[in-house]
């Protein structure tokens, strides 16, 4: 489902140049839950972003789904994840002057659908993550554990064969962070949906298939 | 889409209510002073009581003469003479309205001073323009011929001496010592029309001046009448063709006089000379004042709304993340942008109504009367959506340009 090849990442400034990531080759299978560990800094997120077209690598091929992207333009690359890709955040980046609903109807927005079955479809993602009580509800009205599910929400309404999320249970306590883990591995058991994680949490990188480990930009495990 | 551009709009208007304030503060001052200049601009320019014929009518209004060695020159208006000798023997003047310029006169009511602004004309200045009698009729040419004491008043002036009584038609009226015979009552005319606004018009036969005097120079104004609109042109040259013919009077060796369409006689007044029109030079330094006046409160929209969109760099990356691509990005921005514009636009439009409906409750400029027309409307909504674009193009390209890592994370 996404094959990552020979991926570096350098930062530069005017006078340091940092390896982020070192060479990483990585094939995530279709349906599969991978977690991905290790230290601050070792370069987790930034492969998760690239993983998510979010960021570019400075060397290195991915394929997500058999399709090259590295030629893609903004454009292209825009409608990509929006039709493939579903992210969740750590600090959940939800619209605080957006309702509830609003905020999960976000990616359909990008998409040529009716505000009926926007709705409909936001609807029953707030559903799933059992949130059908909080519609009409603002962000800042609800709990750490109530606003990661309405991320979740978000990043399943449309229907993404991929979701990446970036230490989903990071800013939760371990009651509320099993929960989460428990919709994801509902998500990925019953949709078949492939899920990418970062977490710094063992229990809960051992509830996923299978655990990659960096460690200063490479692949250590 | 645009609903979910709506509610956010809103909703960041709320969020910093000064900047809020700040910005439809910036935008609503900066177009009740245009929307008030445009209807002000529009009540000078656009045909107007009792001046309803401009597209075919050229307007004289004064006469230089020069020397060019000597480098003096001496200007006024025109003499009856230059008029009745040069002017009316043109082939394309259908009709000639002559009037003079308004001189004050001294009137007592009830031991009250009051000042009576008179005109003399000729008797095709009612023909030409479309004066509205509320009572009695204009002079005509045998009236003038016999220079009789008779006069036609504005409302103004009949309410001011005449006070409550109905009809004043065969009444006399009293200026300088001199009594006239009222024949008619004419609707105010405004003070804007300077050329064409009094208190009292007289036959032009009963003034003391020498009307055989061969001097071109004098107190007199003429709009001249063309029998269509394609006849303008015409009409014109003839007048140019006919200046070449005036005999220069002694001492001097350039004379110059124009016959100019109504917005010419604006802009030379405004910027030109005899010679020149200035009408490019002063639509541009308007066209030029006008977007200064405008980058100013653009230049401060723009600061504030890059500031905005700082603060909302997180929603700028979650919205990418999920499928927003820069364009559509740029497009949200500018919509929103234009929301706060069109906002700041109807708040600039109450005040505009509420001051206009002051300026002509005080009568600033006597018998104005500014109206928030189509015209105004127009341009003021022209000149909303040009706010809109201009401050919000740059700080949406910026936004749509933030890199999504960056952005999430700050």
């Amino acid at each position: 489902m996404i094959r990552l090849q020979n991926i570096e990442k350098v930062y530069r400034t005017d006078t340091v140049e940092t390896l982020a990531i070192n060479g990483i080759n990585l094939d995530i299978a279709k349906g599969e839950f991978l977690s991905i560990m290790g230290p601050s800094g070792c370069g987790k997120s930034t492969l998760l972003n690239i993983m998510g077209l979010l960021d570019e690598p400075s060397k290195g091929l991915i394929k997500i789904d058999d399709t090259d992207i590295s030629k893609f333009s903004d454009q292209q690359l825009a409608k990509f994840r929006n039709q493939k890709l579903g992210f969740i955040f750590q600090s959940y980046h939800l619209i605080n002057d957006l309702q509830v609903l609003d905020n999960v109807e976000l990616p359909l927005l990008y998409r040529t659908s009716s505000a009926k079955e926007r709705k409909m479809l936001a609807s029953e993602a707030l559903e799933k993550v059992g949130l059908s009580n909080r519609l009409k509800h603002f962000p800042t009205q609800l709990s750490g554990g109530q606003r990661q599910r309405v991320a979740i929400a978000r990043a399943i309404v449309g229907n993404p064969q991929i979701i990446l999320a970036d230490e989903p249970t990071g800013n939760l306590d371990s009651a509320m962070g099993n929960e989460i883990m428990d919709i994801l591995i509902n998500l990925n058991k019953n949709e078949g949906t492939t899920i990418v994680m970062v977490t710094h949490d063992e229990s809960m990188a051992h509830k996923t298939h299978r655990l990659v480990r960096l460690f200063d930009g490479s692949q250590v495990q | 889409m645009f609903k979910n551009y709506f509610k956010i709009a809103i909703a960041v208007l709320k969020r910093r209510k000064f900047f809020t304030f700040i910005s439809l503060f910036g935008i609503s001052f900066t177009l009740t002073i245009l929307m008030v200049s445009t209807a002000f601009m529009d009540k000078v320019l656009s045909p107007d009581y009792p001046d309803y014929k401009r597209e075919r009518s050229l307007y004289i209004t004064g006469i230089e003469i020069r020397n060019s060695k000597e480098g003096w020159m001496n200007s006024s208006n025109l003499s009856m003479y230059f008029l009745n000798h040069y002017v009316s023997t043109l082939k394309n003047v259908q009709k000639m309205g002559i009037s003079s310029s308004a001189k004050p006169s001294n009137a007592y009511v009830n031991n009250k001073k009051l000042v009576i602004e008179y005109k003399y004309t000729n008797a095709d200045y009612w023909n030409v323009l479309e004066y509205k009698f509320l009572e009695g009729k204009p002079f005509s040419q045998k009236e003038i011929d016999n220079a009789e004491l008779i006069a036609v008043i504005s409302k103004q002036t009949k309410e001011a001496y005449f006070g409550d009584e109905k009809s004043v038609v065969g009444k006399y009226i009293s200026a300088d010592n001199i009594n006239y015979r009222v024949i008619g009552v004419v609707e105010n005319v405004s003070k804007t029309l300077q050329n064409l606004s009094g208190d009292m018009y007289l036959p032009y036969t009963i003034a003391k001046e020498n009307h055989n005097n061969t001097d071109v120079m004098g107190s007199y104004n003429a709009v001249l009448l063309a029998k269509s609109t394609a006849d303008v042109p015409k009409m014109k040259m003839e007048f140019d063709q006919m200046m070449k013919k005036v005999p220069i009077p002694k001492d001097f060796d350039k004379i110059y006089c124009n016959a100019d369409p109504f917005f010419t006689t604006v802009t030379r007044r405004l910027g030109g000379n005899s010679t020149d029109g200035a009408v490019t030079k002063v639509v541009s330094l308007v066209t030029g004042f006008v977007l200064l006046f405008l980058l100013l409160p653009t230049i401060n929209l723009v600061n504030i709304n890059i500031t905005r969109i700082m603060e909302r760099s997180s929603e700028i990356g979650v919205r990418k993340a999920f499928g927003a691509s820069s364009k559509t990005l740029v497009y949200q921005f500018i919509v929103e942008n234009m929301i706060l514009t069109l906002l700041g636009g109807f708040i600039g439009l109450i005040l505009s109504l509420l001051i206009i409906y002051l300026i002509n409750g005080a009568n600033l400029v006597s018998n104005m009367h500014l109206s928030m027309n189509f015209t105004v409307l127009f341009y003021s909504l022209l000149a909303c959506l040009f706010f809109g674009l201009i401050s919000g193009v740059y700080p949406a390209w910026r936004m749509s340009k933030l890199n999504v890592v960056k952005a999430l994370k700050a």
